[in-house]
């Protein structure tokens, strides 16, 4: 056996990979609760891929058979409807997920200097993860799936001058068609799939090269034993490896509750309009998009004003990209930064929640001026820190971690 | 192995050139790639014009065609109705039809060739669901107008000639898709009237 690891170590640098990554890798050894969502979203990754493959063996992405086809997986194939339910709960267990450990990022600072790229990275996949759901959520062909994409490309077409060949290049149809679902088939299984793998790849070599951050948000690099270990930094295998599983019981227990006692999440997961075949002549009552799109969607709906719309949509995700750049405050977790960042923090939580249960409903009067009013609470709350960071009021940090 | 001195000025002048003639190539191998998603010969075809037959279009009814894909509402409209079309203008948004969503030869109140009869895409103009046709129930959304176009999605109301009314999420009139008429009883969508 150790001739076979060292004659690989020869060749590949297997032992020292898996040093660096996993068995000597240094980790606060502080970490909470709050840290499980990031091996979870790879646990939810590898869901998705596994039991994607094994639906395209039975699915027909054309607009004849899709809808027929995913029937078929569900009645017909022995145990394609675990598969199928898998894959779509898995789908929204995935922005569950990724919304925690971006608030982790958030409260804690993470995206921090030196951390930017990280999160740089980190914005991609989420970037990336929206059109792999919006995708995938065209790919059964219901009624939901035809007039979610057209609602979501006819967004280009607010784009001036070239918005309507661009949605025409998009949907490669004068409306959507079967042209538009294969093309969104091979995106969705092949082309993103790959890119997405990738950026996590990337996102994890990132993490590694600056280390992880802590709720008490200082380096543990700084104070280093005589070895070179951090003395604040335990090893991530078998210590954090160990507590991961008792995240991913956790987790499973959830997700296993949602695949066999309410798949379609009690219609937020798969809508109800979903279950009946797309037809380009009938518009259903009320369109809403899968829930983790809602708040943006209700930023978009908001604005009385199609391209103004898109264009704070788009604004309301592109800012977080810059998030690094917008706070300049050298503290990072809000353990130790002002009662006013804490509150911003609230406040910036609680107009994305509200603004989410609104991207559900259909708009009356009175839910656009709240949404208009919760818009502008999203948007403050970038404003806000950009201004109050510089010169904020930060309690003293602590030299090593606490707990 | 030569051993003449590096010219770093002729070395720099290759590296560009080389740069810029392989960019070149790459922009134009990407060509296939960008135009195999634009629509397909098949999809052009079926995007041909459409023959309607309007003379069994009873007063007040709609009628839905398909072309290209999209419902094509044909609707005659009764005289009251028209009337009303004229005096509502205030209400709209763009009641003359400057923006250019019609073909000139329907740039007029009624937004269509002959008065009675109007040709509409019935698609919203805010993000393309299908408007509900409220023959003589509009008055719930606008007051003191009995006929309209209610869109669900987003709640944008349209008028008979498919004026978007001011203050919905809708910004533009429903588009008019280039039309004739063959004869009394026939329009063709898809191609324009000759002028």
């Amino acid at each position: 056996m150790k001739a076979l690891i060292s004659w690989i170590d020869d060749r590949i640098p297997m032992t020292k990979t898996w040093e660096k990554h996993i068995s000597k890798y240094p980790a606060p050894k502080n970490f909470n609760f709050w840290y499980f969502f990031g091996s979870l979203a790879m646990l939810v990754l590898v869901n998705q891929l596994l039991t994607g493959i094994w639906l395209t063996m039975h699915y027909n992405p054309t607009a004849e058979g899709a809808f027929a086809s995913v029937e078929y997986i569900m009645r017909d194939v022995p145990w394609g409807w675990l598969l199928r339910y898998m894959h779509s709960t898995g789908a929204s267990a995935f922005f569950v997920v990724v919304y925690l450990h971006m608030y982790r990022g958030l409260i804690y600072g993470s995206y921090q200097k030196p951390r930017e790229l990280l999160w740089l990275f980190g914005m991609l996949i989420f970037l990336v993860l929206m059109a792999e759901a919006f995708m995938g959520y065209i790919l059964p062909w219901g009624q939901m799936s035809y007039w979610g994409a057209q609602v979501i490309i006819s967004l280009f077409g607010a784009i001036p001058v070239i918005g309507d060949d661009l949605t025409l290049w998009i949907r490669g149809d004068y409306v959507v068609s079967g042209a538009t679902l294969n093309r969104f088939f091979a995106l969705h299984v092949v082309a993103l799939p790959l890119v997405l793998v990738m950026l996590v790849f990337l996102h994890i070599i990132a993490l590694h090269e600056v280390g992880s951050n802590n709720p008490d948000g200082i380096e543990i690099k700084k104070n280093k034993d005589a070895n070179g270990w951090p003395k604040d930094g335990i090893p991530f295998h078998p210590y954090y490896s160990v507590k991961d599983i008792v995240g991913v019981v956790g987790f499973l227990f959830f997700f296993c509750f949602v695949i066999f006692f309410m798949p379609d999440g009690g219609g937020y997961f798969l809508e109800k309009p979903n279950f009946e075949i797309a037809n380009p002549l009938k518009t259903p009552e009320h369109i809403a998009p899968v829930w983790y799109f809602t708040p943006f969607y209700a930023i978009l709906r908001a604005i009385p004003d199609k391209l103004g719309g898109v264009i704070m949509m788009g604004l309301s995700i592109l800012v977080l990209f810059i998030l690094p750049w917008l706070d300049r405050c050298k503290v990072k977790s809000w353990r130790y930064r002002s009662m006013l960042h804490r509150i911003n923090i609230a406040q910036f939580i609680v107009c994305f929640i509200i603004l989410g249960v609104l991207g559900v409903l259909p708009p009356t009067e009175g839910r656009t001026l709240l949404a208009q009013i919760t818009t502008f609470g999203y948007f403050a709350f970038f404003v806000l820190l950009w201004f109050y960071s510089k010169n904020e009021a930060t309690k003293p940090l602590p030299e090593r971690l606490t707990k | 192995m030569s051993n003449a001195p590096v010219d770093a000025g002729r070395r720099r002048f290759l590296t560009w050139t080389t740069s810029v003639v392989g960019g070149v190539g790459a922009a134009f191998a990407a060509v296939p790639f960008i135009s195999s998603w634009t629509p397909s010969a098949k999809a052009r075809a079926a995007g041909a014009p459409v023959e309607v037959d309007i003379s069994k279009v009873e007063p007040g009814q709609l009628i839905r065609v398909e072309w290209r894909g999209k419902p094509v509402w044909v609707v005659n409209r009764p005289q009251a109705v028209l009337d009303n079309l004229e005096q509502i203008g205030d209400k709209l948004a763009d009641p003359d039809s400057s923006e250019p969503q019609q073909p000139p030869y329907t740039v007029n109140t009624h937004r269509s060739i002959k008065p009675q009869l109007f040709v509409g895409v019935g698609l919203c103009t805010h993000l393309g669901c299908s408007p509900t046709y409220l023959p003589g129930s509009f008055a719930e959304q606008v007051q003191g107008v009995e006929y309209g176009f209610f869109c669900p999605c987003h709640g944008s109301k349209f008028d008979m000639a498919g004026r978007v009314f001011s203050g919905v999420p809708a910004q533009l009139n429903l588009a008019v898709p280039p039309h004739q008429y063959l004869d009394d009883s026939t329009i063709l969508v898809g191609v324009d009237q000759e002028a």
